[in-house]
């Protein structure tokens, strides 16, 4: 436990760099710039949603009028809300299945390894690389037969499924992180398996939980191929409601970036919101 | 594993909930395309439920490829998600020839089906039966900057050539600062730049396929047309022309980056709508440019709307279809939305209509485009298929989208146009053979 | 560690299996079905649009793929694009990690920013960049191109192998960055500081302790991502449609095309029992590399 507290280390040596100031000021601007360089094109199409659509396809500038045109038109034309309830309850109830699932299991592999660990995990990942398009057509059929078809539950289904063996994967190489004696102490005190899950593992190594589970529930809001062929209209979510803007016959950037922004703002909120826990690390939890 | 019980309870007290309420009301699933005729259509769902208040809709929009692959899954499996599809000239005939689609035998009287355009109707038909309804019918024309035209002292001919165009393209190419002479597709796809490359083959005499279905994709004919086609972009273009489709074309044209533009005519609306085009002024239309022949040189498609076999709701569906593509649809669009947003194409009697033809300067050119064509007959030499832009069998899809690749890659100079067209045929000759229409 | 499980083997493997079981058994459920029908369709001449064409096909199916002359062209196009945004979102991403990483004025801000591309569904992306951003002539960056006086490039037609490969690694940069960041969470800032006491710069920091302490936050990373890469479809339908000629078809689009266009279900399947064969080939050179590096 060489961890313990980083915060009473002793002051930080500033060899190497003329000045703390100096060095804040440099690592400021270059951390902007490359932030702005690679958030630019999503800037740019939450600007074009506030443009005409023949502005949209002007020359690249600034200055211009801004309007609410296409998101009026946007949302006449389709209730977002519908959609957006259907991709909250797909994404969320399938993170929240998968987590169930694959918890014991990547506890199990990460503590209890036997020889087949290994064999069971890479296994479990080469289930993804079954092409979707390929297994379009068995999966319609079971659906059919089974009345799965334009369900949230059968979206549910899929998605869990889909995102199981990322979600194994990543939960074990968090926990293989943990401090073991943490665990081999709550042992020692007479604590359960349950227990220890419960009260020192899941605690303990929440940044990495909360990161898988956004992790699943972005790989969620984002699927476009079993959304848009295993729905119609009950469950239909946002990558639907996108694929009513795109592409149509004539120009549709403005509309387009409207709706976009529309489906990507609630996870990108829930990105913004979360980000500070999930990057705030492992050890910071182990020395607490 | 809460959720997971509690879900289907809920779905299924829905599914109570829906199903009493049918009682007396039908609601029906429409599939459609998010194109803006559609999208007017599904703005005037009250108009619809107003009329026939025991009927309710239920909307699925959805771009073309998405809304294509996902109706063509579930009526082949019999899924029976939909109760009216949204399909084109291309799917009708396949679709209605597998049972697919219930046959319109019953129209009302009031439905005036021989208003109906006959090139159009035809399209539709199986054994001179309709199996769908036509929601919008397009042709190609082209398209030109009178202004451009008139300032360079060019006048336009009646019918205009191939070579004739090549001359005024390269006139006016870069008169102006980022002013391409000419604008054509070039985006890789059957319904991208194999829609318009098929009638450029067809106008220099060429065909898909002869009588027993060989394909004849490296015979002199497409040798000139797709050389012709590729000098004409590579010299006169705009840049980046194989990627274009018809939206990028179009946002060309309209900001004026092209002089001539060579498309489907139901950009003629759009063009003309000053808030999305800023050469709606200076707007010139003519006849899509022929070569060797006149025969093929322009193409014809249709949105229709038809009603899977599988759809338990055929009366409600019927009485949608009649009404979506009825002459007081039409004339309900043009009070509504303006008479230039009317669909276009379909009925005689929209072109009878002196509120359109007032409103819509290029109407008469899109009817008798409409009007010349003929899928039965649509090359120089006999071809043994359907369709004028398209070869109306299941295979023509991929075989289309992979030779539309290999001539994208003559226009990038990749390849030669000897060598793309030997590729393309071998491709093509292989897919034809693996379906069985010809011996190894 | 090994001390527990020495003295408890029997019981600990009871236990595995018990936890493990649901996700186990899900799995299997969830691969051996479809995965049952694949191979049944894959020798079976079926196709959605041709219902009287039934019956046992044989090898016929593979043949037609496998005879296919544009798969070497695929399965080439697949890798390289697999490399290179391997390369790029690993190396990028681990210097973005360690830069975010670094205190700053406004940096949960940037942070959010940097890694927002994550958040963007793939077909809206490319038709961002497609039209907004490599647009050649109103494009942002023909643009900027025009405006300090050079030519503006012509992506998707001169350079398309390349312009699928920045969109998908604009795409993919902030996952590893937030992977990676995540990882760079648990580095003994002691251990940094000794290294600093002893004189190492910032340069060999980063090469003899950050790196090496990354280095299964990495192999996560690629594995993950290599899953995605090897079936990326979206970004290719939307912008290039495979072409010009087969620059951008990768293996997903051949088989779209061969199969999914034309609704055979036999050659679809076949194509995905191909594809699965082909991917874990490529993940078993991969796995060896990573799985030595989950061993510690």
């Amino acid at each position: 436990m060489t961890t313990l507290s980083s915060k009473t280390a002793a002051p930080r040596s500033v060899s190497g760099w003329r000045s703390p100031q100096a060095k804040r000021a440099f690592l400021t601007i270059l951390g902007w710039s490359v932030a702005l360089v690679i958030f630019f094109p999503i800037f740019w199409m939450i600007l074009t949603g506030f443009k005409t659509e023949s502005a949209a396809i002007a020359d690249p500038t600034l200055i211009f009028s801004p309007t609410l045109e296409s998101y009026q038109e946007v949302q006449e034309r389709s209730g977002y809300a519908r959609f957006a309830l259907n991709s909250v309850a797909v994404a969320f109830g399938s993170t929240f299945l998968a987590l169930l699932i694959a918890i014991p299991s990547a506890y199990a592999m990460a503590f209890l390894p036997t020889k087949r660990t290994k064999g069971t995990l890479l296994w479990m990942l080469s289930t993804k690389m079954l092409p979707s398009v390929g297994v379009l057509v068995p999966i319609y059929l079971i659906f059919r037969d089974v009345g799965l078809l334009d369900t949230r539950t059968g979206l549910i289904i899929v998605y869990t499924l889909m995102n199981l063996p990322i979600v194994v994967w990543m939960l074990y190489t968090f926990f293989k992180d943990m401090p073991k004696d943490i665990l081999e102490a709550g042992r020692m005190d007479g604590a359960s398996t349950l227990q220890e899950v419960m009260f020192l593992l899941l605690p303990l190594t929440l940044p990495g939980i909360a990161s898988t589970g956004l992790l699943s529930v972005i790989l969620s809001w984002n699927e476009a191929f079993w959304s848009l062929n295993l729905t119609t209209s009950n469950a239909a979510p946002l990558t639907a409601y996108i694929a009513s803007f795109s592409s149509p016959e004539g120009l549709f950037w403005a509309k387009l970036s409207a709706a976009s922004t529309m489906a990507i703002a609630p996870i990108l909120i829930l990105g913004w919101m979360t980000q500070k826990q999930m990057v705030r690390g492992l050890t910071f939890g182990a020395v607490k | 594993m809460r959720l997971a019980r509690h879900l289907p309870v809920t779905t299924l007290a829905a599914a109570i909930a829906i199903s009493s309420h049918a009682q007396a009301q039908t609601e029906i699933t429409v599939a459609t395309v998010n194109n803006n005729d559609m999208v007017i259509m599904q703005s005037l769902t009250e108009a619809f439920e107003e009329a026939h208040p025991d009927i309710t809709l239920d909307w699925v929009v959805l771009e073309e490829n998405v809304l294509r692959q996902r109706m063509t899954t579930d009526i082949a499996t019999g899924g029976g998600q939909f109760d009216v599809m949204t399909i084109g000239t291309y799917e009708v005939p396949i679709w209605a020839e597998r049972g697919w689609l219930s046959p319109l035998d019953n129209l009302p009287e009031d439905y005036n089906e021989d208003d109906l355009l006959a090139s159009v109707r035809d399209g539709l038909s199986l054994d001179g039966t309709l199996h769908a309804l036509p929601f919008y019918a397009e042709s190609s024309m082209m398209y030109y900057r009178q202004d451009l035209f008139d300032k360079a002292g060019i006048e336009m001919s009646e019918q205009p050539t191939w070579e004739e165009v090549r001359e005024w393209a390269g006139e006016l190419h870069g008169s102006e600062e980022g002013l391409a002479g000419i604008c054509l597709r070039g985006k890789p796809g059957w319904g991208e730049n194999m829609a318009f490359v098929s009638t450029l083959v067809n106008t220099y005499g060429g065909r898909w396929f002869d009588e027993e279905w060989n394909p004849e994709l490296n015979s002199e004919a497409w040798v000139n047309a797709i050389q012709f086609y590729v000098d004409l972009l590579n010299d006169y273009g705009p840049p980046g022309a194989s990627s274009n489709g018809f939206n990028e074309n179009l946002a060309l044209f309209a900001r004026g980056n092209c002089a001539m533009w060579v498309d489907a005519t139901s950009a003629a609306g759009k063009l003309y709508d000053g808030n999305e085009s800023d050469v709606a002024d200076s707007l010139g239309f003519a006849p899509a440019p022929i070569a060797e022949t006149p025969k093929g040189s322009h193409w014809l498609w249709s949105w229709a709307l038809a009603i899977p076999a599988s759809s338990e709701k055929q009366e409600a569906a019927l009485e949608f279809i009649t009404w979506a593509t009825s002459e007081d649809y039409i004339e309900l669009v043009g009070e509504t939305e303006g008479w230039t947003s009317v669909p276009p194409g379909t009925r005689e009697s929209t072109y009878a209509n002196e509120q359109y033809t007032e409103a819509a300067p290029f109407a008469d050119f899109v009817l008798k485009a409409i009007q010349e064509t003929d899928p039965n007959d649509s090359t120089l030499e006999p071809n043994p298929y359907v369709g004028v832009q398209t070869v109306n069998i299941p295979e023509f899809q991929s075989i289309g989208t992979q030779v539309g690749q290999t001539i994208a890659a003559a226009l990038t100079g990749d390849t030669t146009v000897e060598q793309a067209l030997d590729n393309a045929q071998r491709a093509t000759e292989r897919t034809m053979q693996r379906a069985g229409y010809i011996e190894r | 560690m090994t001390k527990t499980r020495a003295s408890g083997r029997t019981v600990g493997g009871l236990r595995t299996l018990a936890l493990q079981a649901p996700a186990v058994t899900l799995l299997l459920l969830w691969m051996i079905v479809p995965l049952g029908m694949t191979l049944w369709f894959s020798f079976q001449r079926y196709n959605l649009l041709m219902p009287g064409m039934t019956g046992f096909a044989g090898l016929e199916n593979y043949e037609y793929l496998l005879t296919d002359p544009a798969l070497w062209a695929a399965m080439g196009n697949t890798l390289l694009l697999v490399g290179w945004v391997l390369a790029i979102t690993v190396v990028g991403g681990t210097l973005l990690a360690v830069l975010f990483q670094q205190e700053f004025a406004g940096r949960g801000i940037a942070r959010v920013l940097a890694i927002s591309p994550f958040f963007v569904m793939p077909t809206v992306s490319a038709l961002v960049w497609k039209n907004m951003m490599m647009h050649p002539s109103n494009g942002v960056l023909a643009w900027l191109a025009e405006s300090i006086g050079l030519p503006a490039v012509d992506w998707f037609s001169s350079l398309p192998l390349t312009s699928i490969v920045i969109i998908v690694a604009w795409q993919w940069l902030p996952f590893a960055l937030l992977i990676l960041l995540t990882a760079m969470q648990s580095l003994d800032e002691d251990q940094v500081e000794a290294a600093r006491m002893d004189g190492a710069g910032p340069i060999a920091i980063f090469f003899f302790i950050t790196l090496p302490h990354l280095k299964r936050a990495i192999s996560v990373v690629i594995m993950i991502e290599m899953i995605f890469l090897l079936t990326i479809f979206a970004e290719i339908f939307v912008t290039t449609s495979g072409g010009p000629g087969l620059a951008t078809t990768n293996l997903a689009y051949l088989i779209y095309i061969r199969a999914l266009l034309d609704f055979d279900v036999g050659t679809a399947s076949a194509g995905g029992v191909i594809a699965i064969i082909l991917a874990n080939i490529v993940a078993i050179f991969l796995v060896r590399m990573v799985a030595k590096n989950l061993e510690d």
